[in-house]
């Protein structure tokens, strides 16, 4: 035979699996980081590809393999990490192809960034990494009991589920809807087939659960404490430390209670309904809110001597301008302003306009979105680089396309072309091609090709918030491009706290929630309190067995085009079918592996 | 109630019982390595793996719940190759010395391994290596080490020390002092729970018999052992005949055939520690002291205190261990008696205590430059000099005079609440100068870890607290802190129990014994025709003729420590 047709045979396909088995593991992440044991693990897959021809990759890999075992084998020497470093200098300078060069230059950030675990190996035989028995939890950043909520939510206790997640975010119901949910990115199922839908599981219990109130309110402790704004971070906060026993009172700038959720994230996502179930929880603990008081800085210094402590949370509300030619044009606004307005019911009229968002973040898909339920003609959105690197999450800007919103990616605006009356009459772009790689994507590169125009009446802005931080820095809070700078415990000053978008610039309600919940342990402890919140329900047994591969159901939702036109939800509710089998995915890593060591999962915090 | 069916067998069962537990009350025994009922049920060796119908992978029993309609088979193929294939990998791991291992013949790896007829050994052994400084009282050997991480949670859950953690990742991942620490400069309390509570021979306390066979070999040395209220109770379990058997008489026979000059009782100085204790709380009731006074007979207990609490270093009462008394009695008065110079005295004390073993290097602990007791062993090293014994067959001997001599009050320090028991009857005496009834205290008795009590005697209204097991301890003092408890006197014993459930007492896989083993100290006490350490006759006649009275002069430098002149 001069040739052949070529079937993958038994074993091609066992290989195939196997490395797919390994991507999926390395999806998830090992329990314990050990650096050391991941770059050897690392040495020895790229070791299996090599294909033998080149000396620094056939040899070098082996032998450093051996280095990094007698590491891990405690018996490494501090010269040894000097070895490893040229030894993978050289196969990236000198491999012949990519199996080498890549596996030398990976080899050599993971050592510049884990030398203080490689030192810790060699001297003292022991590994710094900490070992996370739940990697759900040690997901979230509130570290919610996930396996927890979800066993609750598989009896059908709704209820009690809703109380777990509240013993550590209070916004179960806002979270339910749009959390970013990096629990499901850690999720161990992801070594079986994909994550449990955790989100959907939560969705199902907020709204099964009908109204739990809160537990009772530790004894007073006669603590006064100020937060300055009623956003997630702020309301966590308060919340926390009102159950402790303290007086909280929020003093929250505009009409209502909620931050970026009510000011920034669109009804169809977040209906008000779900905001305000969580605001009355927190509030129906006795939290005061302060409505319409703008604290600036001569207030905030009044706050710091009426009250035992204060927590800055004032999210970060100030629109970063286009900063292009004709930017001052009528037709031009910042996204912030809309959805702020939209917050407060007051629509602008987009009926037959055509609009242009620029930007790729969540925050520019939810213009792009809001622009066409708001009559829009035609709805495009500008960015920069290429889809898959919005940072905005995939399924929004899937569900932007499916409503018939146009990505219009690899162009930067250049200027924005006005009419005689001042008005926008087309944005100018400019192409774009996918550079070399800066921090993990490619950089945009001018392409040698002409400008292009696009026609509209409107450009929007989606392209980032700054703090509004210039009123506290004056009074001598330290900030850093504008963000309010605390240490790891949200501290600035004995009695001073901040945290949230404003600490740490835009970012998500959990990590908000996070920053609240941390302040509030930490303002407990600065007032002279160990408050430690009693775990009230009793999380049940797991089944003997996980279920086999399955696959994930996601939550369904209207149809895109039924939905463009309207502010209603979108997303649909997991029924108990569906939400049954999700909550069997649960490998309850709580129970099993390493969670299996009891008392640990469930500490108090 | 939960209906299954086990091995053929039906079962019902309350809900949320292990399939473990159900088994068993069937008669139905599953192997277990790792497990340890309410403390460990970690499911880490994969042992006791059982099938169940409908599910392809195997189940642990120690940690799954008896579902109804289950049928579960124990002994199928499957499970009973998975049991044998993890315990060959457990054995690669493990340095099988069994010959020369303390543990052999009540190790629990040995017993699952021999009950499955290994006579293969498939895997290259891998054992980790021992670098454990062989001079600590407390011994780990990570060559034997099974990592069933019931060390780690003992000592987390029951004392609250966390001494041991887990580190490192995959086959590196082993059991290491917290946050990589020198033992030497870590919490630890000595107590040994981890010791008796480890399956196989890992955790021991260090073996100190050779010490005691040299002195006996030694011609200049006059060997005097002292025996502990406690080790009489665990002495059938020491020497493996039934406690009918293990009379206190049969036990100080045995030792007596060891060669040793004199065999005497810690239950005699136990008396004197009341003498002196019992004085020191009434003088400071009378005085009006403020804060309780907190017993000091528990060396586990006075590391704690010193290494977690410093500020109540100062409420110990002063007086020493009942087993640093009888040495310092030992070397002045007992050489005195003698007429020899007390270098020649070698006293050799059995404990039921690992702590006990440091408490005796104590420089501050000692009345003078050479040391009051010389060696300690535990109550199992006592068993395994007398492996070659058959202790059954001995005749019942009594211990000698006058060091010998002791009330019901002395044997009771051996169980939870005894010393306290012990020092309310004399406390009553001292206070009102009439005896009461011997038991009109024994509400202070049993198992629970935190008791409390208030008598009236005479004018005086005394609020007092027993405390076994320091994480209860450690929420006795957190309470005393806040101000939410208030009391006169509190007895502590670091182990669960007393040193009935002391870390130097014979092991029982699976099982606590000190209810049991304090149980038969009460016994001691009701059948002692005295039972008031202040009738003592040979007490008496101690003060008579060397010491004084209590907290006289001579007493205090021998008999008392100043609790704050010494750190650990």
């Amino acid at each position: 035979m001069r040739q052949e047709i070529i079937h993958p045979g038994i074993a091609e396909s066992a290989a195939k699996e196997l490395y797919g088995v390994l991507s999926h593991r390395s999806v998830v992440g090992p329990t314990n980081n050990c650096p050391v044991a991941q770059c050897v693990a690392f040495v020895r897959t790229c070791l299996s590809q090599s294909c033998g021809k080149c000396v620094p990759c056939r040899v070098g890999l082996k032998q450093l393999y051996s280095i990094l075992d007698r590491i891990l084998n405690g018996e490494g020497e501090e010269s040894d990490l000097a070895t490893i470093e040229s030894v993978a200098q050289v196969m990236a300078d000198s491999s012949d192809c990519a199996i080498g060069f890549e596996a030398g230059s990976a080899l050599l950030k993971g050592l510049k960034a884990f030398r203080a675990d490689f030192l810790s190996h060699i001297h003292e035989d022991r590994c710094t990494a900490k070992t996370e028995p739940i990697p759900c939890k040690a997901g979230c950043p509130a570290h919610v009991d996930i396996p927890g909520y979800i066993a609750l939510a598989k009896e059908q206790r709704y209820a009690d589920a809703v109380r777990v997640i509240r013993y550590d975010n209070p916004f179960p119901a806002a979270c339910a809807l749009v959390c970013e949910h990096p629990c499901e990115f850690a999720c161990r199922r992801n070594m079986v087939d994909d994550p449990v839908n955790i989100r959907g599981i939560k969705r199902r219990a907020v709204d099964m659960a009908g109204l739990v109130l809160p537990p009772s309110n530790m004894p007073d402790t006669g603590k006064k404490i100020a937060v300055i704004g009623g956003g997630p971070s702020g309301l966590t906060c308060a919340y926390f430390l009102q159950l402790m026993g303290h007086k909280v009172t929020v003093f929250e700038q505009r009409k209502q209670l909620g931050g970026m959720m009510r000011y920034g994230i669109p009804r169809y996502r977040l209906p008000a309904k779900y905001l305000d179930s969580d605001i009355n929880c927190i509030l129906s603990t006795g939290v005061e809110a302060k409505m319409e008081v703008s604290v600036k800085g001569e207030e905030f210094e009044q706050l710091k001597k009426d009250f035992d402590a204060v927590y800055i949370a004032i999210g970060a509300h100030n629109a970063n301008p286009l900063g292009i030619e004709g930017q001052d044009a009528i037709g031009v606004m910042s996204a912030v302003d809309i959805l702020r307005d939209m917050g407060d019911n007051i629509r602008p009229d987009f009926t037959g306009k055509r609009v242009v968002i620029v930007g790729g973040g969540n925050v520019a898909m939810d213009c792009t979105r809001t622009a066409m339920r708001l009559g829009a003609a035609d709805v495009k959105c500008v960015y920069r680089r290429r889809q898959v690197d919005m940072t905005a999450l995939p399924e929004e800007v899937e569900g932007a396309i499916a409503e018939t919103c146009e990505m219009v990616t690899m162009m930067t605006p250049v200027r924005v072309e006005k009419d005689e009356e001042g008005r926008v009459k087309a944005l100018i772009v400019q192409p774009q091609i996918p550079g070399a790689y800066d921090r993990g994507r490619p950089k945009p590169v001018k392409a040698e090709r002409p400008e292009e125009r696009i026609e509209c009446d409107v450009v929007i802005a989606a392209i980032g918030q700054k703090v509004a931080s210039k009123p506290f820095e004056e009074k001598g809070i330290p900030t850093k491009w504008g963000n309010i700078q605390t240490d790891k415990g949200a501290f600035i000053e004995p009695g001073v706290y901040a945290g949230g978008d404003c600490a740490s610039g835009p970012e998500t309600v959990i990590r908000a929630v996070e920053a609240g919940k941390t302040a509030a342990a930490n303002i407990d402890e600065y007032l002279g309190f160990r408050h430690v919140l009693p775990r009230e329900v009793d999380i049940p047994a797991p089944a003997p067995a996980p279920m086999g591969p399955c696959g994930r159901v996601n939550q369904s939702a209207r149809r895109a085009l039924d939905c463009k036109n309207d502010f209603d939800i979108m997303e649909k509710n997991l029924t108990l079918q569906e939400c049954t089998q999700e909550c069997s995915r649960c490998l309850r890593c709580d129970h099993h592996g390493y969670g299996a060591f009891r008392g640990e999962e469930r500490k108090p915090w | 109630m939960v209906n299954a069916i086990i091995d053929g067998r039906p079962v019902s069962v309350p809900e949320k019982t292990s399939i473990l537990d159900a088994a068993r009350s069937v008669g139905i025994i599953i192997p277990t390595l790792c497990y340890l009922k309410d403390l460990n049920p970690v499911g880490a060796c994969r042992v006791c793996v059982v099938e169940i119908e409908g599910q392809e992978k195997l189940s642990a029993a120690c940690n799954t719940e008896l579902c109804e309609g289950m049928v579960i088979h124990t002994a199928s193929p499957k499970a009973l190759t998975a049991r044998k294939v993890n315990v060959q990998l457990i054995l690669s791991q493990h340095n099988v010395a069994c010959t020369s291992c303390v543990r052999s013949g009540n190790c629990q790896l040995q017993t699952v391994a021999n009950e499955m007829n290994l006579i293969d050994d498939p895997f290259i052994k891998s054992p980790l290596p021992n670098k454990w400084d062989r001079s600590l009282p407390l011994q780990r050997d990570a060559s034997k080490c099974v990592q069933c991480l019931r060390c780690i949670n003992v000592c987390e859950k029951v004392q609250s020390l966390g001494v041991w953690q887990l580190n490192g990742t995959g086959l590196r991942t082993k059991i290491e002092v917290r946050d990589g620490k020198n033992f030497k400069d870590i919490n630890c309390a000595l107590c040994g729970q981890c010791i008796t509570h480890c399956p196989v021979g890992a955790l021991t306390a260090r073996d100190d018999t050779n010490k005691v066979l040299s002195a006996i070999a030694d011609p200049d040395k006059i060997v005097v052992v002292q025996v502990a209220p406690a080790v009489r109770a665990a002495f059938g379990d020491a020497v493996g005949i039934a406690p009918e058997l293990a009379t206190e008489g049969r036990m100080v026979s045995a030792i007596r055939r060891l060669g040793v000059n004199y065999v005497f009782d810690t239950n005699f100085s136990a008396d004197l520690t009341i003498m002196e204790e019992g004085s020191e709380l009434v003088e400071r009731i009378k005085e009006g002291k403020s804060g309780p006074m907190f017993t000091s007979c528990c060396p586990g207990w006075v590391r704690f205190l010193k290494h977690e609490y410093p500020q109540y270093v100062g409420n110990l009462s002063t007086a020493k261990s009942p087993q640093q008394m009888f040495g310092a009695v030992v070397k002045s008065y007992y050489a005195q008696l003698l007429g020899v110079n007390s270098e020649k005295l070698f006293c050799v004390s059995v404990m039921p205590c690992s702590a006990k073993k440091y408490e005796c290097d104590v420089a501050a602990l000692n009345a003078g430059e050479a040391k009051d007791v010389d060696v300690v062993i535990t109550t199992r090293e006592l068993g395994r000099m007398l492996r070659s014994v058959d202790v059954s067959i001995l005749p019942e001997e009594d211990f000698d005079q006058p060091l010998g001599i002791s009330t019901g009050a002395g044997v009771i320090f051996g169980a939870t609440g005894g010393v306290m028991e012990a020092a309310l009857r004399s406390a009553y005496f001292l206070i009102t100068g009439k005896n009461p009834d011997a038991d009109a205290f024994s509400e202070v008795r049993g198992l629970k870890g935190w008791k409390e009590a208030v008598f009236t005697i005479g004018e005086i209204k005394l609020k007092v607290a027993i405390a076994s097991g320091l994480a209860n301890a450690r929420a006795l003092v957190e309470a005393i802190d806040r101000g939410e408890a208030q009391y006169d006197f509190v007895e502590v014993m670091a182990c669960p129990g007393g040193c009935a459930g002391g870390g130097g007492q014979p092991i029982s896989e699976g099982c606590e014994l000190a209810g049991e083993r304090g149980e038969r100290l009460y016994t001691l006490d009701k059948r002692n025709a005295l039972r008031f350490s202040h009738e003592n006759p040979a007490v008496q006649a101690l003060y008579r003729d060397f010491m004084g009275a209590p907290l006289s002069e001579k007493a205090h430098h021998l008999l008392h420590t100043n609790q704050n002149d010494w750190a650990l």
